[in-house]
């Protein structure tokens, strides 16, 4: 086990930031945790890379304790911020060279590691960080926290705020940090990535609501699901909320997704409601469900 | 040591990376001995000058003309009487109003002793209290002149008591005035660096990234301050420069006692600048909290105001200020040429100030952080 979460509590105040959290992930994998802004997920980032101490509960990373042996783990985690926290007056080698030797180590001793990730960026290594890109810029944060080679790797929020290209880009190199045995934790408010992981925790409110891979978290969802487009989404939405039978309506991208509370759903009769509705260009088809509705309704009130 | 040796290196290169902050460093700081030196005079010059000479002998009018050759007065009146003098002065036309008795020569080569009506207006008592300074001075000169014209044995006539200013004689203010202000610069500049370099580093981010590594924290803080005890080092030796080149100040005491010194008193400012770090959470913070120590500081550190003059309380209060010792301790070895034996004492204490506020700032950089 790479890193073993038991039971933590962490409050601010009245506000229970972490409440009862548990998970173990296993070595050399891939473990998302899945959740919108507030969830729980930086604390508890913070308290597995030993910068914040939990109020209940015990975590082990990479074999140690993270309120005992704290020394030990940072020297053998790495860690990138949510928010770009390079030196921005340096340039790119320059912040490279400053974390390769607060850790003791060079940039040639473990040049093979970062390697993929950096040749993308040593063009540019005489340029000061803050006038770098944002793939960029997050391309030498990587490679800072990469550059002591970590047992655990973690990653809060890597792509925030980062473009399409640039976020497949980032899931592909993460991907083959795996290969070369790095735990990675990584945490995302995109549903879409989840899908990348091997194992996802999805959290709210400080809670974990359920563990699994992303296919059987899908595989669990317990009622078929309609997608249901029509002429006019604002209406539709309306007029779905409005439907008698209706379990869930939420928006998902041009269609609604739909579920029913009865098993023996007709979709006739929601097309002649719909229609009553002044709605036209109706569209229900059955579809698979996707994590995002997962999370929707397993974080329903 | 590679470590510190690194952060030392990375805090340089930002710092003259930053092309706003350079200038703050080494030009602003000099600019404003310069000027403030020049500027904050308790020099009085071109004083309205009247005399009402009963006399009118050689020795009388004499001692006008020392009057009139002075570069402080400007002899603007003679008065045939002292009701016209004293109108003058009533309405503002002079300052200072001599007044000379009859037989004022015949005094002075017959019984050695003379004496003379002063008239000075104290609505500015500082200026007062320096025009009568003046006043004694151009009178003593003039007296031990006199004594070699008149024969009388020298050192034996008096006109009056007249204090000797040691290690000034001649009240000369940019000799008081430029060590004081070196060590407000040298202060206020470190202070300020280092307070806000630690937050900096919070407010971009980069200490939470820091902290999870496995760095002791005494080798960053070193690194990271360490820095700015180089910087107030070169402060000084650049203003010392400028002290002995523009202003001509003495340097009388040892040089090395100065840099001794100095060395012990930086780790006080450094030690307080992390401390305020510690409790803060942007440079804006930062640096207010600095400027109103500092304020406190200057203002009661004996550099504009004696320390003698303030009231019981306040007295035990600058115990506590730095720049007190320093400024202290400057003029000491700078005007006095004190020795180490000397400036022992606030030495020592500056010592135990530096030991304090750094296990206080180590300390709560642990607990912040």
């Amino acid at each position: 086990m790479s890193i073993q979460v038991h039971e933590i509590y962490k409050s601010y105040g009245q506000v229970n930031a972490l409440d009862n959290i548990s998970f173990e992930v296993k070595s050399g994998e891939l473990f998302g945790l899945i959740g919108p802004d507030g969830a729980g997920k930086t604390t508890l980032f913070r308290i597995l890379t030993t910068l914040l101490l939990p109020d209940r509960g015990n975590a082990r990373v990479a074999g140690y304790d993270v309120v005992r042996d704290l020394n030990a783990i940072r020297r053998h985690v790495g860690y990138m911020p949510g928010r770009f926290s390079l030196y921005q007056d340096l340039t790119v080698e320059e912040n490279l060279e400053f974390f390769a030797t607060i850790f003791g180590t060079t940039i040639a001793e473990n040049y093979d590691l970062i390697k993929d990730i950096y040749v993308q960026i040593e063009p540019f290594k005489d340029r000061r960080a803050g006038k770098l890109s944002g793939g960029m810029k997050q391309k030498l944060a990587l490679s800072c926290a990469l550059i002591h080679r970590p047992k655990v790797l973690f990653l809060d929020e890597p792509t925030t705020g980062v473009d399409p290209v640039s976020r497949k880009e980032f899931w592909e190199m993460l991907k083959r940090l795996q290969e070369k045995d790095i735990t990675i934790l990584v945490s995302t408010p995109y549903m879409d990535e989840a899908a990348l992981c091997d194992q996802i925790a999805l959290m709210q409110d400080g809670k974990i609501l359920e563990i699994d891979t992303p296919e059987a978290i899908v595989r669990h969802y317990p009622k078929p699901i309609y997608k249901v487009g029509a002429h006019d989404m604002y209406l539709l939405i309306e007029t779905l909320k409005a439907y008698p039978h209706r379990h869930s309506v939420y928006p998902f991208g041009e269609y609604v997704h739909y579920t029913d509370t009865r098993m023996d759903f007709d979709s006739g009769e929601l097309q002649t409601f719909l229609e009553a509705h002044n709605l036209s260009e109706i569209h229900i088809e059955e579809t698979a469900p996707t994590i995002e509705d997962t999370f929707m309704e397993l974080a329903k009130p | 040591m590679r470590v510190i040796f690194y952060i030392i290196s990375k805090e340089f290169r930002q710092i003259f990376r930053n092309k706003g902050m350079l200038p703050i460093i080494f030009v602003l700081p000099l600019l404003q001995l310069v000027i403030l030196s020049n500027a904050a005079t308790y020099e009085i010059k071109n004083i309205a000058f009247g005399y009402v000479d009963h006399d009118r002998t050689t020795a009388s009018r004499g001692l006008v003309e020392r009057f009139s050759a002075s570069p402080y007065f400007e002899v603007l009146f003679a008065f045939p009487n002292a009701a016209q003098g004293n109108t003058a002065m009533l309405q503002g036309e002079v300052d200072v109003l001599l007044e000379i008795p009859d037989g004022f020569e015949k005094e002075l080569t017959m019984r050695r002793q003379g004496s003379l009506g002063v008239g000075i207006n104290a609505i500015d008592g500082a200026a007062a209290g320096v025009e009568s300074v003046y006043i004694n001075q151009i009178v003593q000169a003039y007296n031990k002149d006199l004594a070699v014209e008149v024969r009388v044995p020298p050192g034996t006539a008096r006109i009056e008591n007249i204090p000797l200013f040691w290690y000034n004689q001649t009240l000369n203010y940019k000799t008081f005035m430029v060590p004081g202000i070196l060590v407000l610069l040298v202060t206020m500049i470190t202070l300020f660096l280092s307070g806000m370099n630690i937050v900096r580093e919070k407010e971009i981010g980069t200490l939470e990234q820091i902290n999870v590594t496995p760095i002791r924290k005494i080798h960053f803080i070193i690194g990271k301050l360490l820095p700015f005890w180089i910087i107030g080092m070169g402060l000084l030796t650049i203003g010392l420069i400028l002290a002995r080149l523009i202003f001509n100040v003495p340097m009388l005491g040892s040089l090395l006692l100065l840099y001794g010194y100095t060395s012990i008193y930086l780790l006080v400012i450094l030690g307080m600048g992390l401390f305020i770090s510690n409790f803060t959470d942007t440079q804006q913070q930062a640096m207010f909290i600095a400027w109103f120590f500092v304020v406190i500081f200057i203002l009661m550190s004996g550099l504009f105001t004696p320390i003698e003059s303030m009231p019981e309380w306040a007295r035990v209060l600058t115990e506590l200020n730095p720049v007190k010792y320093f400024v202290e301790i400057m003029r000491m070895v700078m005007l006095k040429g004190s020795d180490f034996s000397d400036v022992l004492l606030p030495m020592l204490k500056t010592f135990l100030y530096a030991v304090l506020m750094n296990v206080m700032a180590v300390w709560s950089y642990r607990k912040t952080t």
